[in-house]
């Protein structure tokens, strides 16, 4: 069984986000990189099907800063080829898609799985656009993955706690929710020592024969929409006038 | 090209979701604007019995097709992606649901039509678009190049009760494109295990988000709650992580409550934590960070350690 694994690296959204001076996007020039949460459950459930019953695990991404690292801490969880695109200028999804499309056709898959959204990707994500670029069929909101000779069987997760169950013949494109286990962790050690053991193969993305779509005018923090009455002071403070309003609307 | 705004009806056990009403309000009040008509899509099997309640409608495009009879990627996708290529409208808005992640993108790529995700306001002429992007910690506005494009909504954007009317809008029966050998298959719903606590029928949810860091933390949580007389919910990271039950999650996937009391503690309000608990009656959020988008939907706000405040207020009650 052969999987591969988009994944990218987005803003950690844990740091103040600064907008650049055209108004257009984030000013990206001190931003703190993490790898897409919903990737890293991807590369999770690769892992797992891997441990379970034998896989060989792709890591692949597009090249940009920190990207290498990426790549390394994937080899070090247990991703056994890693594949690093070069060639995309934009951030459009679109554009990765087909770059990653490009790339993998030629690959030989039975699945692909990659992370259900990431908090960036206003033109889309990434499994479905690239599961149509490779006219390969695709399920999104992933939260389970059985695989046996030639088909997988995913729990889809819909609204209010309900699943969604199905049956699709490989090769598929899964978009991931969550993994059934919390993201291993790696330590830097590991991830030094895949950085010894382990090469980055660079691929060329071909032609990003896509519209992208859309322009952007404009990037802001959204207004309060009226917005919280904040409350100031020591915690001991706010827990008292916490305990005045609840007073008051009778809930205490 | 036409005027047309095409909106895809969401519909799951017989019932049309929310969401396909937020975007026929919104949708009917666009196509005024444009002088154009709004079309609904409703794909099923045996499905007519829905088209009373698209009363707001211009016309109803019905496709009645044994394989869509569930919900199917590969069979809702082909079938949205034929009758867009077919009545090429100036905008399909469709929600930004389980559902809709599956088709949006795939329309966009098989009609060649741009696509903006996560749309939570549009301009009264459609020519501009508001995306709620990196956790809802920031808007942008884009406009889409070319005449007809695809917008994925967030649920919660436009009021429902806007798209909810009855009558009878013209019926087109349109046939399914070639749906055999279709490679997914619909096996079977999997309904909710009955939790231990139903959430959505709380007064009082004290609601924990990552800044809660460990489980070991939860009892201190717990006990805010038993003091309150309600129960403890959370946001989705938590239930990755196994530290409450999947019946406990609040939001897009989860559950959507309305409580007396909705109490977030360490949560940053992502759009898809927000979209389940926006209608609470009264919201106190308490996080570390003053920027976090969970204050624009609070009532009360209060920057603090979670560490520090939680014992307080415990003490205190």
């Amino acid at each position: 069984m052969n999987i591969i694994v988009p994944i990218k690296q987005v803003p950690d959204l844990v740091e103040e986000l600064e907008i650049n001076s055209a108004g257009t996007d984030l000013d990206r020039e001190w931003l703190k990189m993490k790898l897409s949460e919903f990737d890293d459950h991807a590369m999770e459930e690769a892992l797992l099907i891997k441990d379970d019953q034998g896989a060989n695990v792709t890591a692949i991404a597009l090249a940009s800063d920190d990207i290498d690292k990426a790549l390394f801490a994937a080899a070090a969880k247990g991703a056994d080829k890693l594949i690093k695109v070069t060639g995309v200028e934009g951030s459009s999804t679109h554009e990765a898609a087909k770059a990653m499309a490009n790339v993998i056709k030629d690959m030989d898959y039975d699945i692909i799985m990659t992370g259900v959204q990431a908090v960036d990707d206003r033109d889309g994500q990434l499994a479905v656009l690239l599961a149509h670029y490779l006219g390969v069929p695709h399920i999104s909101v992933v939260t389970g993955v059985q695989t046996s000779d030639g088909s997988v069987t995913v729990q889809k997760e819909y609204g209010g706690g309900m699943v969604a169950e199905f049956e699709a013949a490989t090769p598929v494109v899964l978009g991931i929710q969550a993994a059934r286990e919390t993201p291993r962790y790696v330590p830097v050690a590991k991830v030094r020592r895949a950085m010894r053991g382990s090469t980055i193969e660079e691929v060329d993305a071909g032609a990003l024969d896509v519209a992208t779509g859309s322009t952007v005018s404009k990037m802001y923090k959204p207004e309060s929409g009226g917005g919280a009455d904040m409350i100031d002071g020591s915690a001991e403070d706010q827990a008292g006038k916490i305990v005045e309003i609840l007073t008051q609307k009778g809930i205490k | 090209m036409s005027n047309q705004i095409l909106v895809i009806v969401e519909h799951l056990k017989g019932n049309i979701e929310d969401i396909s009403f937020e975007m026929l309000g919104k949708g009917k009040e666009l196509a005024g604007n444009l002088g154009g008509e709004l079309v609904a899509l409703l794909m099923g099997s045996g499905a007519d019995g829905m088209t009373g309640q698209l009363g707001i409608a211009d016309k109803i495009i019905y496709v009645d097709d044994a394989n869509l009879a569930e919900y199917n990627p590969q069979a809702y996708c082909k079938t949205v992606a034929a009758v867009v290529g077919d009545i090429q409208p100036k905008m399909v808005m469709i929600g930004n649901t389980s559902m809709g992640m599956d088709i949006a993108g795939g329309v966009s790529v098989d009609q060649n039509m741009p696509f903006i995700a996560y749309v939570s306001g549009i301009s009264s002429d459609g020519s501009s678009v508001t995306s709620s992007l990196y956790g809802g910690k920031m808007n942008v506005d884009s406009s889409p190049s070319g005449e007809g494009y695809i917008v994925s909504i967030i649920a919660g954007s436009f009021p429902a009760d806007a798209g909810r009317s009855e009558g009878s809008p013209n019926i087109e029966k349109a046939a399914a494109p070639d749906l055999s050998g279709l490679s997914v298959q619909f096996k079977q719903l999997i309904e909710p295990e009955a939790g231990d606590v139903d959430i959505t029928q709380q007064d009082v949810l004290i609601s924990v988000g990552r800044g809660i860091q460990s489980d070991e933390n939860l009892p201190m949580a717990e006990e805010l709650a038993a003091k309150l007389g309600g129960a403890i919910s959370c946001s989705r990271p938590i239930v990755d992580s196994k530290w409450l039950a999947k019946t406990r999650q609040v939001g897009k996937s989860g559950l959507k409550v309305k409580p007396k009391l909705y109490l977030a503690l360490g949560i940053s309000g992502a759009p898809e934590h927000i979209e389940g608990m926006k209608d609470a009656d009264l919201i106190i959020a308490v996080n570390t960070d003053p920027n976090a988008p969970i204050f624009d939907y609070a009532h009360y706000g209060v920057v603090q350690d979670l560490f520090d405040f939680i014992p307080a207020l415990s003490d205190k009650l």
